[in-house]
């Protein structure tokens, strides 16, 4: 890594090299506003949210600035003294409530698959992984409909069950897949080491190898919350009614309301949903981009 | 089996010099591998058990169950009625919606796929010159991968494209007079386009980190021989990256398929204007769970699956022209 990057390395590398610096940091600098304004023009539709949403709403569409002319909290006022007959913190609970589910689930049932299957030694095991690794690629759609239809025999619908419980079953096979992968990078020699000292697969579960997959664990967690949040499909076929509403679907309420008198609380709103999936990925950008990359090198 | 037969191997070996108590000793050592197996054999199942138990009623029961209700009516008050291959025949040969649904879909996918991938390409080859803010401007990048599924995101775009929104504002100075890009059927599947590719930065990372892999000793030699940048981009950065460019192809294509929030967002649930917008999967949600034909909608489905799994294959298949494996390491 470190020699790839060498011949573009800093001047501070190659001093005195004479005319050499001066071309580089010229060059080094177009690189930078060049790059800078392709993010600037990329964040874009961001900044434009959140500038229109402190607008008055006949300025949302008028006006292109990102500086509002007349600015003002109406919208943010209008979020706050509720929506659809309940408090804002109603929803954001809702949907606290569901990512918190989702995420404790795929911990812990993630991980107790993945060692199962980078560790231990059962019959079919070959086989049943690659059934782990085809359902990756399994459409949703395919088994929403049977899903659906137990939930509903059993009287799930409208509930958080069909959208938490599902988690504590493994049935995102991406991270018992990213798991066995990590699980398999850990030296073997500490689990041969406690099962002399006479541990039992359980115990080593607990005491050695789930102390190692922190990383792992946290970029499933993270990915699984920030997934949850925003995922709109699932909520939208089992969520029904406004008591059990999660943000999503508090701000989709908002598109059947025509007319420009929306904007204001719909911004607004859109724009505290998207508040904690920024400050988790101010957070944990390391375990968020490492788990984005690693998904795809180790497929 | 074959895992049993290398353990006595190395037992046998292990266990040293002494003839006389060799036999023992190997058999007992495989007495006791034999039974840690088992024990292990039934720890294993016992941590499998949540997994299993999604796995059977949440994965493998669903598909199946979902291809026997594609060949019934189900509305999900009455029992299923068996009607053998008809909900197929409607959808192929007398459902004009089904395939303005799959022709949006098939529009979308074949835009935003490419789209996506050279943008995700492009701008993984500038961030890899080895430049200071690197980590800066991958997070930049990547940000829209995360906020871009969204519901709010797609009530901006909702916004952004509208009459009189900013790209119509911007259009119109320039003299283009499109109007508003949501409420024009012509227009409209081009703003969820712009949505889809907008989110490239997640292929990105995928690729700057297979572009990290790339031993520097190559491009050494590249240029040694005297090949210029484009050349070395040519020759060794794209032959190197197609195991990652095949990766992300599948995967973006598998996503592009089912890609629905923007749709439902921008066409308020309908896949308007004139089904412009009729994602396949919008097309399936609005039968199953508006008119509750959930018969109709698991043949969608299966359909879906089938075409998915026929398009994954077809891609290994082609890879074997364009994808180069000899340069990969075991770690």
């Amino acid at each position: 890594m470190t020699a790839h990057t060498a011949d573009d390395a800093s001047p501070a590398s190659a001093p005195g090299r004479g005319a050499v610096p001066a071309t580089r940091v010229r060059r080094s600098l177009i690189w930078h506003v060049s790059t800078i304004v392709v993010v600037v023009v990329l964040l874009y539709p961001i900044g434009w949210l959140i500038s229109s949403s402190f607008k008055p709403a006949d300025e949302v569409l008028g006006n292109l600035s990102l500086w509002p002319r007349h600015a003002t909290t109406d919208g943010y006022r209008q979020v706050f003294s509720g929506i659809a007959g309940y408090s804002v913190w109603h929803y954001f609970g809702n949907s606290l409530l569901v990512s918190a589910g989702a995420v404790a689930g795929n911990v812990i049932s993630c991980s107790l698959a993945a060692y199962a299957f980078a560790r231990l030694h059962f019959r079919g095991r070959g086989p049943l992984l690659g059934f782990v690794i085809g359902t990756i690629m399994l459409p949703q759609h395919a088994v929403l409909i049977p899903q659906y239809i137990l939930f509903q025999k059993l009287g799930l619908v409208n509930t958080f069950w069909p959208l938490v419980l599902p988690k504590f079953l493994a049935v995102d096979a991406f991270f018992v897949f990213l798991m066995v992968q990590f699980i398999r990078t850990l030296p073997r020699e500490l689990d041969e080491a406690a099962t002399l000292d006479g541990c039992g697969p359980l115990r080593i579960y607990r005491y050695i190898v789930l102390p190692l997959l922190r990383p792992a664990l946290i970029t499933t967690a993270i990915l699984t919350f920030i997934w949850t949040w925003n995922d709109f499909f699932t909520q939208l076929v089992y969520l029904n009614d406004a008591s059990k509403f999660t943000l999503p679907l508090a701000l989709q309420i908002f598109i059947d309301q025509t007319g420009q008198s929306a904007y204001g609380p719909m911004l607004a709103l859109s724009v505290l949903a998207l508040v904690p999936i920024v400050l988790f990925f101010l957070a944990f950008q390391r375990f968020i981009l490492e788990g984005a990359a690693s998904s795809g090198l180790k497929g | 089996m074959t895992g049993s037969a290398t353990l006595r191997q190395t037992d046998g070996r292990d266990i040293g010099p002494a003839p006389a108590s060799k036999r023992d000793g190997r058999r007992s050592a495989v007495r006791s591998r034999a039974a840690r197996r088992r024990g292990e054999g039934r720890a294993a199942w016992l941590l499998l058990t949540p997994w299993a138990a999604g796995a059977l009623l949440l994965t493998l029961g669903p598909a199946l169950v979902s291809l026997y209700l594609s060949f019934t009516d189900y509305n999900l008050f009455n029992p299923p009625h068996w009607v053998g291959l008809r909900n197929y025949t409607t959808m192929f040969t007398n459902d004009p919606r089904y395939w303005d649904a799959v022709r949006v879909t098939a529009q979308y996918v074949v835009l935003v796929v490419p789209i996506k991938l050279a943008a995700a390409l492009g701008v993984a080859l500038l961030l890899n010159r080895g430049r200071r803010g690197l980590g800066f401007y991958r997070s930049a990048f990547y940000a829209p991968s995360l906020l871009g599924a969204s519901v709010a995101v797609a009530l901006v775009w909702r916004a952004l494209f509208s009459t009189g929104g900013t790209v119509d504002h911007l259009l119109s100075d320039i003299g283009v007079h499109t109007g508003g890009w949501i409420d024009q059927p012509q227009y409209a599947v081009y703003t969820l386009v712009l949505l889809g590719a907008w989110q490239f930065g997640a292929p990105m990372v995928i690729f700057l980190a297979g572009l990290k892999q790339i031993p520097a000793d190559l491009y050494e030699a590249a240029a040694i021989d005297g090949a210029g940048r484009l050349r070395r981009l040519w020759s060794v950065t794209l032959p190197l990256l197609s195991p990652v460019l095949l990766f992300n192809l599948v995967l973006e294509t598998i996503h592009a398929f089912q890609a629905f929030t923007g749709a439902f967002i921008v066409s308020g649930g309908r896949g308007g204007p004139g089904d412009s917008t009729l994602f396949y999967t919008l097309y399936l949600y609005q039968r199953g769970f508006t008119d509750f034909r959930m018969g109709y909608a698991s043949a969608m489905a299966w359909v879906l699956l089938l075409v998915l799994g026929v398009l994954t294959l077809l891609l290994f298949a082609t890879a074997r022209r364009w994808v180069f494996y000899a340069g990969q390491e075991r770690p």
